[in-house]
């Protein structure tokens, strides 16, 4: 494939022997996505920028940073105090982590709303699936590096999950600290697990684009594209919208990581570690308290366990829950009611977990955590089989020229070139 | 691929079984036997190490602790509760009925000396330390220890009574070496 950069010779040499021009121009520049995304096909590649700002913060801080029970909680405030720009890494590391969050979250829903999980993108859902796991893996493993109290106890807490584990409970679990409790060798693989998790997103990553790009973009109508009219070439279409989405996650950034950096923390967490004395809350980060929420509804140590992995392992079925034909919730007015319902109760959820569990709230927890399973189990496979969906457009152009009151399609794809030209 | 050579190359009529298919099969279980030997030091290597196992045991001098007083001290980096119970403490604790237990055990399979418990200070739930050693501490509804975590409580034995934790708070290993000094591990 020639570029336009191939006019120049040092191009066409490197490419013979090496075909990155023709490759980013294949997957970056022409690559034909569907001519109408709307601004949540932003959070993916935003999920990707945030992960190069961790790898890209993470790295510096590890220039400072020290894995042992002695040093770690100063070289933190080190790190915060001494190090010049540290305070900023450090906060950027740390807020940057929940951004991303957000980001992924979005980005689930997104797929819900418009049924990207359904044939043929169940392998790329997967993919994004194993993503969050190696996710939240990573932003569990970190927070336990500043060494702070609630590192400390939030460590114990969930790596004491595993001893639910009927008989080797025990045994696995001393095989992950390195000891009988968590002490300095549970910080050091911790920290080097830490390092490496992220690269294997970045691997996993590039299977969740590789099978993108072999069926490419689902759109807001969830039907195929068929015919070139259907499409606009990436650059400089979705460059451009994509770096509107990315200047407004910055602005959002910058916001926390200036004026609120330790709004999501916990102020305990400036407190040291220490063995002998647990905080009086404990609470996860924010983006873990659904879940938290789900374990404790469960009266039962190994059940709530249990039932914490499968309210996202669950995931990985939802293509063969939902068995509806039809992807996007716009010609699903059934489905489109429960989708909100769904997000509202992970809302509750999130709330309930942040609270402790008692009285009202562990009564909600409960009937919050039924509906999250019920929605996947039983409310999902139904509406596929009893849901009168609406008339799906022709195709996408039809569809989006019609909505622009023209009506007649015009007989050639926009050309590329012609977005040069105002 | 591997499906599409033989018939071409070989006489293999119908499915018989070929020198090449035990080759693979062989070099198959060679493969996976090889990867489990790479793969088991790996993962050994994770185990608490040598250092840390022959750090197992610790002495205490239990003659400055009153009567009704409790100290924690640490062991393998677990706090390990040691109490000096008085009377009604033991008395209340030995008159529990097993059978409102949920995890059975009596009070003197607890003990070596009645007035003396000691035991790991680690809630069974998922690992907090529960509050009740100090003076002013919540004892939670048995009057031993309350885990605020989750909310456990514990009785003057130790037995978990109410709350999510499923056993009691766990004996470690100890001798008295003589009145005064006890060794734990
Ligand atoms: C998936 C990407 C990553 C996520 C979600 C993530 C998340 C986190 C979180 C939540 C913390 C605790 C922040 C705090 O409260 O201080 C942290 C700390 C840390 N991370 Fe990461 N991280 C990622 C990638 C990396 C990488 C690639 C490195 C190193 C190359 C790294 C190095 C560190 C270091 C040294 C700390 C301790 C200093 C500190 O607490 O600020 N991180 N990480
Ligand atoms: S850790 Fe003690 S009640 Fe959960």
């Amino acid at each position: 494939m020639t570029t336009p950069l191939h006019r120049y010779r040092i191009v066409q040499w490197i490419d013979y022997r090496l075909p990155i021009f023709s490759w980013t121009n294949e997957h970056l520049v022409e690559y034909p996505a569907p001519r109408n995304l709307n601004y949540w096909w932003n959070f993916g590649s935003l999920a990707g920028i945030m992960l190069v700002v961790q790898i890209v913060t993470g790295v510096i801080l590890a220039m400072h940073y020290m894995p042992h029970v002695d040093y770690a909680f100063n070289s933190t405030e080190h790190i915060m105090r001494n190090v010049e720009w540290g305070w900023m890494m450090r906060y950027l590391h740390a807020n940057g982590a929940s951004m991303f969050f957000v980001v992924v979250y979005i980005h689930i829903f997104r797929g819900f709303y418009y049924g990207s999980y359904k044939s043929p993108r169940e392998i790329l859902w997967w993919m994004g699936v194993v993503i969050l796991f190696l996710m939240m893996g990573s932003s569990f493993l970190g927070y336990v590096l500043p060494w702070g109290q609630m590192s400390f106890w939030a460590a114990t807490v969930i790596t004491n999950l595993i001893s639910a584990v009927p008989w080797i409970g025990e045994t696995l679990v001393q095989w992950l600290w390195g000891g009988f409790s968590i002490d300095n060798p549970t910080l050091n693989r911790f920290y080097s697990l830490h390092y490496l998790l992220p690269f294997l997103i970045c691997g996993v990553a590039f299977i969740h684009l590789w099978a993108l790009h072999h069926r490419k973009s689902n759109n807001p109508l969830g039907i195929e594209v068929k015919s070139p009219r259907d499409t606009i070439p990436f650059s400089p279409y979705y460059t451009v919208k994509d770096l509107v989405g990315l200047g407004v996650m910055f602005f959002v950034l910058a916001i926390f990581v200036f004026y609120l950096p330790n709004f999501l923390g916990e102020t305990i967490n400036y407190i040291k570690a220490d063995p002998l004395v647990t905080p009086p809350h404990i609470v996860p980060e924010w983006y873990f308290l659904p879940y938290y929420a789900i374990l404790r509804a469960v009266p039962d140590k190994l059940g709530g366990v249990i039932a914490m992995v499968a309210s996202i392992a669950i995931l990985f079925a939802l293509p063969w829950l939902d068995t509806g034909k039809v992807r996007s919730a716009r010609f699903r007015p059934i489905y489109k009611q429960f989708f909100w319902i769904f997000l509202a109760d992970c809302f509750v959820l999130g709330w309930v977990g942040a609270n402790p569990p008692e009285g009202s709230f562990i009564l909600i927890g409960r009937i919050t955590t039924i509906y999250y399973f019920a929605h996947f189990l039983i409310i999902l496979p139904l509406i596929g089989k009893f849901e009168r969906t609406r008339p799906l457009p022709e195709s996408i152009h039809q569809a989006v020229l019609a909505k622009k009151g023209g009506g007649a399609a015009p007989d050639s794809p926009p050309q590329p070139s012609a977005a040069g030209n105002p | 691929m591997a499906d599409t050579a033989p018939e071409s190359e070989q006489a293999s009529p119908q499915g018989e079984e070929t020198r090449r298919d035990f080759l693979i099969l062989a070099a198959g279980g060679m493969g996976a036997i090889a990867t489990i030997a790479v793969v088991w030091p790996l993962i050994e290597t994770m185990n608490p190490s040598a250092d840390v196992l022959a750090l197992a045991s610790t002495e205490v001098d239990i003659s400055a602790i009153e009567v009704g007083q409790a100290i924690t001290v640490k062991w393998r980096g677990k706090p390990v509760f040691i109490r000096h119970r008085t009377q009604e403490e033991i008395d209340e604790a030995r008159a529990v009925p097993l059978d409102e237990l949920s995890h059975v055990e009596s009070d003197e399979e607890r003990v070596k000396k009645a007035e003396w418990l000691i035991m790991i200070g680690v809630c069974t739930h998922l690992g907090c330390i529960p509050l009740g050693n100090k003076l002013g501490d919540p004892v939670g509804l048995f009057g031993g220890w309350f885990c605020p975590c989750h909310g456990s409580h514990y009785d003057t034995s130790g037995r978990i009574r109410q709350g999510p934790a499923p056993d009691n708070l766990p004996i470690p290993e100890y001798e008295f070496l003589d009145d005064t000094l006890v060794k734990i591990g």
